[in-house]
């Protein structure tokens, strides 16, 4: 029992620490990777540095109509929105929030789809059948509109978006998870750590767990970029936290001010190109991953 | 059990599934329907006892229940106090423009898709391939929304000429019938140009990963041996096989065409189910909220089950399986 619980440990920590450092080598040396790197280590930068050297007072508003929608200048580099405030500086605060969302959304779906998938996968039986029926049921039901009738329902706040999101960005992480595991389960050393009388929650943590790590990592940053996706589109529809403004709701009150059609360019590109940026960057970093974590798919 | 009965079954469970998610998300949560009804108009006492009595909410859950199903069979699905008008009205001439619109953008984005997948993949590796599929996925990182602002502003404000909102030309006089066809069609151009930018990248990537592998074969080497010319091999031999995949990945395609087609209808005031979403969204009109959100979500249901029957008749191995 010592010693297979030796093995078990060392072995899933050496898988780990070298995989780290080695993965972010290796889509480094891929060139799509890099560009992705790059692009999330600029956002990154933007939304942790930037606030506390540029930042955004929401009540800052103009004192007259001149001060609104005006066009970039010395004072203001971005020029200014519908109520006379700093684009540049609100730009900045809402590469905060539309990460934040994006992130803390992701971690609540990551948490479910791979405890179903493992759970589902390790298991099998009736458990399973249901699991998956639940899963097969969220994965074919178009996301958008439930997300909206949720956030219409439940409020406006950063707290209720990203359940909103997380809660619904789970289907297919569950599959892909629950597939790998139960791949892993037919592995000869889940039998033996079995017949060695581990229990199940031993199994699971040991031995299924560290293996799906790796693919739960590469499926994880591809979802980030669905979810900042979906905060966008839900705070441009007009549910997003009015006290907390991401580039989402940029977008919501360039569009809902005529922002476009006054040709005031200066408001609604910026929060674009920032989507733009970020999606772009975990998309290509995921991919990437996906690449070097599944040869399999190297060749595609 | 016959495989086809058996996706039969689960559709209607699926349905009967959503039916009554929607109850709870609409009915029960709330507390109280009647204050989602009223939040959005001011009702007297009487009206708010008269609604009380039309949705069964003086009884239990389940009879309150029994009411939902019962309304919904008769095609009851409320009153918009927003609009003034019977939801189901409201949702049927909605529901038809929104048909319109994703007809044409469908078509558009699938045959374009294919078109430059194959053309991508039949040459991989190669410059252009590589530019299509760096191309492919900064559109596919897009928001729709955004693009349809950009476009917007290049044709509504910029470069000028097209019409950026709604469907017909407001009090336009048309002396026949086409020119009525070719004022909607021209109102289609943006919209359609929207959704086909962002979504063609998903038709792309996977016609131009299906079509690399069909070109490893081993019959599109006999297919060069008899000396068929490249044209014949790509377009007549690979394609045809490499659309299998293409089918079923469209199945996962129809979610996303969904959410493309609501912020398509807002941007361009598309008077179709998305912009029917949205300003019930903004005027915190419950029952159509809970009308559009029901119709999309059963419309999806069943448009998956039709892909999976056209899935099972192309590909005879799948119905076995």
């Amino acid at each position: 029992m010592m010693t297979f619980e030796l093995s078990a440990s060392d072995e899933s920590t050496v898988v780990q620490s070298t995989g780290l450092s080695a993965m972010l080598r290796s889509i480094w040396a891929d060139r799509l990777g890099r560009v992705g790197l790059i692009l999330l280590a600029v956002t990154a930068v933007v939304a942790i540095v930037g606030p506390m050297i540029f930042p955004f007072d929401p009540t800052d508003v103009g004192s007259d109509a001149s001060t609104i929608l005006q066009p970039p200048s010395s004072e203001h580099w971005l020029g200014t929105d519908e109520l006379g405030r700093d684009v540049f500086r609100e730009f900045i605060a809402g590469a905060r929030i539309s990460l934040f969302v994006g992130i803390m959304a992701t971690l609540i779906s990551t948490v479910i789809g791979a405890g179903i998938g493992i759970v589902a996968g390790y298991f099998r039986g009736p458990l399973d059948t249901t699991l998956m029926s639940a899963t097969d049921f969220f994965l074919v039901i178009p996301a958008l509109p439930l997300m909206i009738a949720m956030g219409a329902i439940f409020g406006q706040n950063l707290v209720i978006i990203i359940l909103v999101i997380g809660l619904l960005s789970w289907p297919r992480t569950a599959r892909i998870v629950r597939s790998q595991t139960l791949s892993l389960r037919q592995r000869q050393y889940v039998s033996r750590a079995k017949s060695l009388g581990a229990s199940d929650a031993r199994i699971i943590r040991r031995n299924v767990a560290p293996h799906v790590m790796q693919l739960i990592v590469a499926n994880t940053i591809l979802v980030v970029a669905g979810c900042i996706l979906a905060e966008a589109t839900l705070s441009f529809i007009g549910l997003g936290d009015p006290d907390r403004i991401s580039w989402g709701s940029m977008l919501h009150f360039a569009f809902v001010s005529g922002a476009v059609g006054l040709g005031a360019w200066w408001y609604f590109l910026p929060p674009g190109l920032g989507i733009l940026v970020v999606v772009l960057g975990f998309t290509l970093v995921g991919h990437s991953f996906e690449r070097i974590a599944n040869p399999r798919l190297k060749g595609e | 059990m016959p495989p086809l009965l058996r996706r039969f079954l689960v559709l209607c469970a699926s349905i009967f599934a959503i039916l009554t998610f929607n109850f709870f998300l609409f009915h029960v949560i709330p507390g109280d329907p009647i204050r989602l009804i009223a939040r959005s108009q001011r009702l007297s006492p009487e009206q708010v006892e008269k609604l009380r009595q039309a949705y069964g909410l003086d009884g239990s859950i389940f009879s309150q229940y029994l009411t939902y199903l019962k309304n919904l069979a008769h095609g009851d699905l409320g009153y918009s106090f927003a609009l003034h008008e019977n939801v189901s009205d409201i949702v049927g001439r909605a529901l038809l423009n929104t048909l319109i619109l994703l007809t044409v953008s469908t078509t558009v984005v699938v045959l374009l898709g294919i078109i430059i997948g194959v053309f991508a993949g039949s040459r991989q590796g190669s410059t252009s391939d590589s530019a299509t599929v760096v191309t492919s996925l900064v559109f596919w990182s897009l928001p729709t929304f955004w693009v349809g602002m950009l476009l917007v502003f290049i044709f509504g404000v910029w470069i000028g000429g097209l019409p950026i909102s709604g469907i017909t030309t407001p009090n336009a006089e048309y002396q026949n019938y086409f020119q009525y066809i070719a004022d909607i069609a021209r109102h289609l151009i943006l919209p359609t140009l929207t959704l086909a930018l962002v979504d063609i990248a998903f038709f792309v990537i996977i016609t131009r990963t299906s079509l690399i592998e069909v070109m490893s074969e081993d019959y599109m080497l006999t297919a060069r041996g008899k000396g068929l010319s490249r044209r014949t091999m790509v377009w007549k031999h690979a394609t045809r096989n490499a659309l299998l995949p293409v089918v079923t990945a469209s199945v996962l395609y129809i979610s996303a065409l969904v959410a493309g087609a609501i912020q398509v209808e807002v941007v361009f005031s598309w008077p179709g189910m998305g912009l029917l979403t949205y300003n019930s969204v903004l005027a915190r009109d419950y029952p159509t909220l809970e009308a559009c959100f029901l119709i999309i979500s059963v419309a999806v249901l069943v448009a998956n089950f039709i892909a999976d029957l056209v899935y099972r008749r192309l590909d005879p191995r799948v119905a076995v399986a």
